[in-house]
């Protein structure tokens, strides 16, 4: 069982190695737990999960492996207070429905249809809230565990009514990652590039040495601290048909971020013409303009567009094309303009690369920035970083 | 050795049996978690639990792995040196100990708090593989390698600003700290405020969870948050009718400045405010 335990698990896409396998069995060995499912099942989740995303699934394979696995909660009827029994009844139950149950009787069938209601609730909830993360908050935010699951262990003071791993608690958390910041982060690690600027407060140990060598006195050197001193431009397409790889942008963003020091960001929609925004709330009362940004930042700027690159090819051909505003100068002047601003460019497209064949729109935008169009997967963002580090002939 | 929470602390139930199994396998426990649930705290409790002393090394954006086990003070031998020092001449003087060596020949087994370890670069925690693992390090200048006497019990918290490396994960146990549920929170707060009025306590988790469920907030507020603010509450001697007020224009709770930190939130909820008094009107 043990053993179907770990195929199950990593069939889940929880990455349990012989390692974890082996730390298990030793805990067990030396009695870390009582001998009760429930802390059984609190020590294998310590061992194995290493991210809250995958608690949840964690929670269904060990309901599905342990399975039959009798608890003794939730039986003992005595346990049970009324009051907590009514207060969940009334809050997920209709009054024709808590007649019903009253008629019933039966413990295990109230349950039975408590459990039903929760799971639907649990179904509605999570169809309603799937978007939320459009507004450039994550939808896998911190609170993200099933309310309805906790309060139902939380109101009457009786944790034991479910099974701790049947609850699902954290549901929300899950998140299917294929790139992950980590990731991400590592592959933008390649644009670094050092430079000692600013104030000098580090020793430079060879140089005091050196010196005090020729002096005969200490001569202390100092110099300033190594700093990533990379800029970089990322212009972000979104809304539309960008929506499906918002997860995606945000890991993006939120590794650029962090990883760089000089970073600038704004937003387009589909190309950029003459005005970008950093707000996607106020888009079209605070546009900053395209010149003054083409102005503001200076040509060692390294420019990363974010897109699909797929619209009607003629919002990029023609002025006027725009599917927002009327554009007076066409997407490709500025296409032009931005990459003969910031020689060192790279388009990083969400979209599989073998789709890009299909779409008119993207093979103008790839023929725009000379080929330098980059899948958003790892190798593809290896390859822009290359791109972008190769010394601008 | 068993940990069961404290007086001052509650644990969970699968808390206990992480901090139950890290502490007798005696591998590293990660605790991540929002911030304000008590991840720091945990390991202040687990060694005031065990009796035992607290090493604490909180990691910032410009700690080195190695600092955590030693540092070599050239400038100083150098100053010795030319000053003629008879010091000088051996290098041990010059090795200053970090909190990984600290921790591995202290006298007493103690609590090795590694705080923040996300805060790093992101190498830092790939760096401290062997030495998490097989609990010794090599001490270059010295050609001696320092082995711990007794494995210590080593707390990692992290807030996920950076993921961290597979490799390391493997090496540790790993607790989530949820959001506490009511009862948990009540327990909470009667450890903290054991003198507390009932009513006043159902009152304040009641908006607490109620400005916790408002969408769109940038940081919701935390355990640690909500006991700051119960108490100012009791400092200010606050009438209990100003909590119980129904009244939908006042949407801010009184004193919101220990809960809302952010002065988008503070906006967010002024304009919630004046939307329940316009659909009053």
């Amino acid at each position: 069982m043990f053993f179907n335990f770990m195929d199950e698990l990593r069939a889940a896409g929880i990455t349990a190695s012989l390692k974890e396998h082996l730390v298990l069995l030793e805990a067990l060995e030396k009695d870390v737990i009582r001998r009760s499912p429930e802390e059984f099942y609190y020590l294998s989740r310590a061992t194995f999960v290493k991210d809250e995303g995958l608690l949840d699934r964690f929670d269904q394979v060990f309901s599905k492996v342990f399975k039959g696995i009798e608890t003794t909660y939730g039986t003992q009827e005595e346990d049970i207070p009324l009051d907590w029994l009514k207060a969940v009844a009334e809050k997920y139950l209709s009054e024709e429905e808590m007649e019903k149950i009253k008629s019933l009787g039966s413990w295990d069938e109230i349950m039975e249809t408590l459990k039903e209601r929760l799971e639907e609730q649990e179904k509605r909830h999570e169809g309603g809230s799937k978007w939320i993360g459009t507004g450039g908050t994550s939808p896998y935010g911190n609170s993200g565990y099933n309310p309805e699951g906790v309060r139902i262990g939380g109101e009457g003071g009786q944790k034991k009514a479910i099974k701790v791993w049947d609850k699902r608690e954290f549901q929300n958390l899950d998140n299917t990652k294929l790139l992950g910041t980590r990731n991400i982060k590592v592959a933008l690690r390649r644009l670094r590039k050092f430079a000692r600027e600013g104030a000098a407060d580090e020793l430079d140990i060879d140089r005091t040495i050196n010196g005090t060598a020729k002096q005969g006195w200490l001569d202390i050197h100092m110099r300033p601290e190594r700093h990533n001193a990379v800029k970089l431009l990322l212009f972000l397409d979104v809304g539309g048909s960008m929506d499906p790889f918002i997860k995606l942008c945000e890991e993006l963003f939120s590794a650029a971020t962090t990883e760089f020091k000089n970073l600038e960001f704004f937003y387009f929609h589909n190309c950029p013409y003459e005005g970008l925004w950093k707000d996607n709330r106020r888009r079209f009362s605070e546009r900053t303009n395209t010149w003054d940004v083409l102005h503001k930042y200076g040509h060692d700027y390294k420019l990363i567009f974010v897109g699909d690159a797929s619209m009607s090819p003629y919002e990029i051909t023609h002025p006027g094309g725009s599917v927002e505003h009327f554009n007076e100068e066409a997407g490709v002047t500025w296409m032009q303009r931005l990459t003969n601003t910031y020689p060192a460019a790279a388009w990083l497209n969400p979209v599989p690369e073998k789709q890009w064949g299909y779409s008119q729109s993207v093979k103008i935008i790839r023929e725009l920035m000379n080929d330098r169009m980059y899948p958003l997967t790892v190798d593809g963002l290896s390859d822009a970083m290359k791109e972008l580090t190769r010394k601008q002939g | 050795m068993r940990f069961d929470g404290t007086k001052d602390y509650v644990a969970t139930d699968d808390l206990k049996v992480a901090v139950n199994a890290a502490m007798t396998l005696r591998r590293p426990l990660l605790v991540k978690g929002e911030p304000g649930t008590g991840k720091t705290v945990l390991a202040y409790e687990i060694a005031k639990a065990m009796g035992t002393p607290l090493i604490e090394w909180n990691v910032k954006s410009t700690t080195k792995a190695h600092q955590g086990l030693y540092e070599y003070d050239a400038v100083a031998r150098l100053r010795d040196g030319q000053l003629g020092d008879e010091r000088v001449h051996d290098i041990s003087n010059y090795i200053r100990k970090g909190k990984l060596w600290e921790a591995f020949t202290a006298p007493e087994l103690p609590v090795l708090l590694i705080d923040e370890i996300d805060k790093a670069d992101i190498e830092f925690p790939n760096d401290l593989l062997q030495e998490l693992d097989r609990m010794e390090f090599h001490v270059y200048e010295t050609k001696e390698t320092i082995k711990a006497v007794e494995r210590p019990i080593v707390i990692i918290t992290s807030n996920n600003e950076k993921e961290l490396p597979d490799a390391f994960l493997r090496r540790c146990f790993f607790h989530y700290i949820k959001f506490p549920d009511r009862e948990t929170m009540q327990d909470i707060i009667n450890v903290h405020f054991p003198d507390i009025q009932g009513i006043l306590v159902k009152k304040a988790m009641d908006i607490f969870y109620d400005v916790r469920d408002v969408p769109g907030l940038k940081k919701k507020p935390s355990t640690s948050e909500l006991l700051d603010w119960l108490k100012l509450i009791l400092n200010e001697d606050m009438p209990l009718e100003v909590l119980q007020s129904k009244d939908s224009s006042k949407a801010i709770p009184p004193l919101h400045g220990a809960l809302l930190k952010n002065e988008q939130d503070v906006m967010l909820f002024e304009r919630l405010a004046f939307m329940a008094k316009r659909e009053a009107r």
